[in-house]
């Protein structure tokens, strides 16, 4: 069990490793970590291809794309998307990107990559289980990429999966054979989910270095430690919601089907109540957008910091938010539910906690603006995205106060209001946090690589303009009243002057994803050629970047370095004020004890 | 329009790969070792480019605002519509004040902090009082806000049986909507649907007495300035009931009956004369005029110029159909809506049949 900890303090020896414990069937926390990258970003192309496909749909209603027939067959015969499809694209295109990219491919990645580097341990609590975690997310992915080809279709009662949609294959074809598959993978997606949580739990609790103490730990490490624990607190109930929801479907249940007729017969079903799946699903599902966003948070505060050269402003407020904003995560689940039936004076609690939660959010962004000023900013392309994350965050989440409203929330839910409002404030978001995290920790992944910074810039201006383009005039069709998954906004006259909003939300979001090719152009190719940097590119204060350039199993040749200070001493001035701490130097490492010039802080 | 914007955005891309490749040419002669870390003029271009980007943010802000701003909602049709109006208003000027704000601060010290070799970034860790600060303000300003979106939501979601509200059942079904109005005794028959059969569309027990007088119709109409109760129901999956130029909207959950209440304050007629809503039924004629224009070419069938109805919309996924879910309501006055209630066959009546 605890091999790894105490095992490897003498560092003579090294496992001999074969193809296959080394690249498939590794236990290696920085080879899980690219696993789950590599994955989460080939599923992230799936399904920013599939928006793409309805996009299309959206914009040119009338059109006749071959580009359908090509993708989608039969649904799309003579280059007509069928409405099933298309609810079936946005269907997956949700699940896809808020589990199997944001929540795998970024917490699974930068949890992975990054709690042992930045704790100082040789490798997580318990490789095997880390290594069943990736296996058992490989396995959902498959699971649902396969339910993309059933011959009724994949799921598509909508990301939610609301029943009695989802349940009845009479109500929609997708909620036959693709919906199983659906159920299935997302079960073994919460055991993976939970497997590498509970890891990271553990890790981050037992294998700090000497020195590491909690309050000397970087924010990613803290975002993860707190993200992991919303996940085993919240994830655990979407198995419940999943498995009851497959006794319905198949077993004959009734715990959320009741008074049902379809399909001309009387269903025996008897006492069930959707709202209770609402209410299940959605405890998992308000904590699984903290689940996206805090990781992306704690990247971002780190990156930050580094390259404005500055301290994290506030670095216990940071902490006191990122725990405030997860216990808060788990009490605000009801403001997707306040026109659903549930009783109003719940509507009122809901509202309440909901907006509670935009003060420590409030708190965090006016930190990464101080953290900014006076600075010495570093525009390195992993700098432009925490800023834009800022950005993206802040657009996003202020338009958050108007749905966490209830009495707002009447007239925009489930219009392309909120649409616009949770792509920007954890979709878009979310993403920067990754491609932040990629452009800054790609030396520490691909041993010693950098991304080229030109491609960097590109990608970032076309995903800046992009997301912006796309985003801010969807907020006005959402208050123009469109409801969203409208297979058409042109049936009937009264939207029809949307059509051109449409069209530009449309071109904006092929621009940005054409944008994105730069990046993955830029990832497949410095995997391979990037130039080598040096051993702390960034010049940055963590552990990570004492560690060995060349991976090895345990990570530091030698003794694990000891810690003697707070991860945030940049441009620290020594007591007279005449130099840095270590003269000519701007950052002092935190394994880098105490200088005789060097004013204690309470770090 | 959308041509010339499309056009615009495409040259400022290409604005900007130009602008940036010309800098990276220049740059080409960089140390070799850390050529990928941002150097001194890569931190001077992308600060300006970030003093460029609030820009375009207040750019894109205000070119929605003024491109697409005649395809938001009219004015509320309901009175507690009103007050949602007022919330919202509230709430909108707040988000911009501190959106632009914020993303002022954020972009113009991303451009004016913009690193070199000659500066220094000041320690500067944190200062209890600035951040006491910037939580207790969001404290007030969300307690204020909390406390005015309270009352509201209190306001619209509780109703009591002295309002004397004209009870109506929306029966939602994929993918079309039923009104059952309850009739002389204003309360509806028991229903459920077991009891579907033939014309018996929607369930009622006929052998309700409180259901012989109850209609049942496909258009909903309402009589100004009186509260009517909504109690819906669904037939097969959940549907939402959402009534955008109301500010009203109630999810439809099969096993049970939802309800929303509301009083219409403006008819159909007057709707039509409102200016926004002439603009926008005008805008929305061009661009049927311009399709039809197209389709006759096609020698295809042209479309029906349009003129303003309130809508009653599906707003919950529902299936294949879900995006043609929808039924008018036609506000008029007691006298109108009388003369057109008393027309209807009550479900006694069509039973007969």
């Amino acid at each position: 069990m605890s091999e790894h900890a105490n095992g490897h303090d003498d560092h003579g020896h090294h496992h001999k490793e074969t193809f296959v414990t080394k690249y498939i069937f590794s236990q290696d926390h920085k080879m899980i970590s690219k696993q789950y990258l590599i994955t989460g970003l080939f599923m992230g192309i799936i399904g920013i291809a599939m928006s793409l496909l309805f996009r299309l749909q959206l914009a040119w209603p009338d059109h006749q794309f071959t580009i359908y027939e090509i993708f989608l067959g039969k649904w799309a015969e003579n280059g007509v998307m069928d409405p099933n499809v298309y609810l079936a694209l946005v269907t997956i295109h949700g699940t896809i990107m808020v589990f199997f990219v944001l929540t795998a491919g970024l917490s699974g990645t930068f949890s992975n990559l990054l709690i042992p580097l930045q704790i100082g341990a040789r490798d997580m609590a318990s490789g095997f289980l880390n290594m069943v975690s990736y296996w058992l997310f490989f396995l959902s992915s498959v699971i649902m990429l396969l339910s993309l080809f059933v011959e009724a279709g994949p799921a598509s009662a909508g990301w939610t999966i609301y029943p009695p949609l989802s349940a009845l294959p009479q109500a929609i074809p997708g909620s036959g054979m693709g919906m199983t598959l659906w159920l299935v993978a997302m079960g073994i997606f919460v055991a993976s989910s939970l497997l590498g949580s509970l890891n990271y739990i553990v890790t981050v609790i037992n294998l700090r270095t000497k020195g590491m103490s909690m309050t000397r730990l970087p924010l990613t490490i803290w975002a993860f430690f707190v993200t992991a624990i919303i996940g085993v607190v919240s994830f655990p109930v979407l198995l419940s919601a999943v498995l009851m929801l497959i006794m319905d479907r198949s077993f004959g249940t009734s715990f959320f089907l009741s008074d049902i007729y379809i399909a001309g017969e009387v269903l025996h079903n008897q006492g069930g109540s959707p709202v209770l799946f609402e209410h299940l699903f959605w405890f998992l599902g308000h904590p699984e957008v903290y689940i996206v966003i805090l990781p992306a948070m704690g990247l971002v505060s780190e990156i930050m910091a580094t390259n404005a050269r500055k301290p994290i402003f506030g670095y216990r407020a940071m902490i006191a938010s990122i725990l405030a904003i997860a216990f808060l995560s788990t009490i605000v689940w009801g403001h997707h539910m306040f026109i659903t039936g549930m009783n109003p004076f719940l509507g009122s609690v809901f509202t309440f906690t909901t907006l509670l939660i935009a003060i420590p959010s409030a708190v965090k962004a006016f930190n990464w603006i101080t953290t900014l000023w006076k600075g010495n900013l570093k525009m390195n392309p992993a700098m432009l995205f925490s800023i834009g994350f800022v950005s993206t965050f802040i657009s996003g989440g202020l338009t958050g106060i108007v749905l966490g409203d209830s009495a707002l929330d009447i007239n925009v839910h489930d219009t392309m209001f909120v649409v616009a409002h949770f792509h920007l404030v954890m979709g878009i978001s979310a993403l920067y946090g990754l491609f932040a995290g990629v452009y800054h920790w790609f030396p520490k992944m691909f041993e010693g690589k950098m991304l080229n910074k030109k491609l960097g810039y590109i990608h970032f201006w076309i995903t800046a303009i992009g997301a912006y383009g796309v985003f801010f005039p969807m907020h006005f069709i959402g208050m123009a009243g469109l409801p969203r998954r409208y297979y058409t906004n042109s049936n009937f006259p009264y939207f029809d002057d949307l059509l051109d909003i449409n069209v530009v939300i449309t071109v904006f979001a092929l621009i940005t994803a054409v944008g994105q090719l730069v990046f993955l152009y830029n990832f497949i190719h410095s995997m391979f050629f990037g130039k080598v940097g040096s051993k702390n590119p960034w010049n940055s204060t963590t552990l990570e970047w004492t560690a060995e350039v060349k991976h090895i199993h345990g990570n530091w040749d030698g003794p694990i370095p000891e810690v003697h200070r707070w991860p945030y001493d940049y441009s620290k001035m020594n007591k007279d004020n005449s130099d840095y701490v270590i003269a000519g130097q701007d950052f002092v490492p935190q394994h880098i004890p105490l200088q005789d010039n060097e004013e204690e802080l309470s770090h | 329009m959308t041509a010339y914007l499309v056009i615009l955005v495409i040259i400022l891309f290409g604005v900007a790969v130009w602008q940036i490749n010309k800098v990276f040419k220049l740059l080409q002669s960089a140390q070799p070792e850390d050529s990928e870390v941002a150097s001194d003029k890569d931190n001077n271009t992308q600060g300006y480019m970030m003093l460029g980007f609030v820009f375009f943010i207040y750019w894109i802000l205000a070119y929605c605002f003024w491109k697409w701003g005649n395809v938001l909602l009219p004015v509320a049709a309901s009175e507690h519509g009103l007050e949602i109006d007022q919330l919202m208003l509230v709430t909108m000027v707040l988000i911009f004040v501190v959106g632009i704000l914020t993303q002022w601060l954020l972009h113009y010290f991303a451009f004016v902090y913009r690193g070199s070799k000659d500066k220094k970034a000041l320690f500067y860790a944190e200062n209890h009082r600035l951040e006491f600060i910037w939580t207790i303000i969001p404290v007030i300003v969300l307690a204020v806000l909390i406390i005015y979106g309270l009352f509201t939501w209190t306001d619209i979601m509780s109703f009591d049986d002295d309002d004397d509200p004209m009870v109506v059942e929306l029966y939602a079904y994929q993918f079309d909507w039923r009104a059952r109005y309850a009739g002389v005794d204003n309360t509806l028959g028991e229903a459920n649907v077991r009891l579907i059969e033939g014309v018996n569309q929607l369930g009622v027990d006929v052998s309700d007495p409180n259901a012989q007088d109850d209609k049942v119709v496909t258009e909903l109409h309402l009589p100004i300035g009186k509260k009517v109760l909504f109690k819906m129901r669904s037939q097969d999956v959940l549907h939402s009931a959402y009534m955008p130029h109301f500010r009203a909207q109630m999810n439809c959950v099969p096993g049970m009956i939802t309800q929303f209440a509301y009083t219409p304050n403006i008819t159909t007629k007057d709707m039509r004369l409102d200016e926004d809503v002439i603009a926008k039924v005008t805008h929305i004629n061009e661009i049927r005029t311009a399709k039809n224009i197209e389709l006759i070419a096609k020698g295809e069938e042209v479309l029906e110029m349009y003129d303003f109805e309130f809508l009653l919309l599906c707003n919950k996924i529902c299936g294949s159909n879900h995006f043609n879910m929808q039924m008018n309501i036609v506000v008029e006055t007691e006298e109108e809506f009388n003369a057109w209630i008393a027309e209807q066959a009550t479900i006694a009546e069509t039973l007969k049949k």
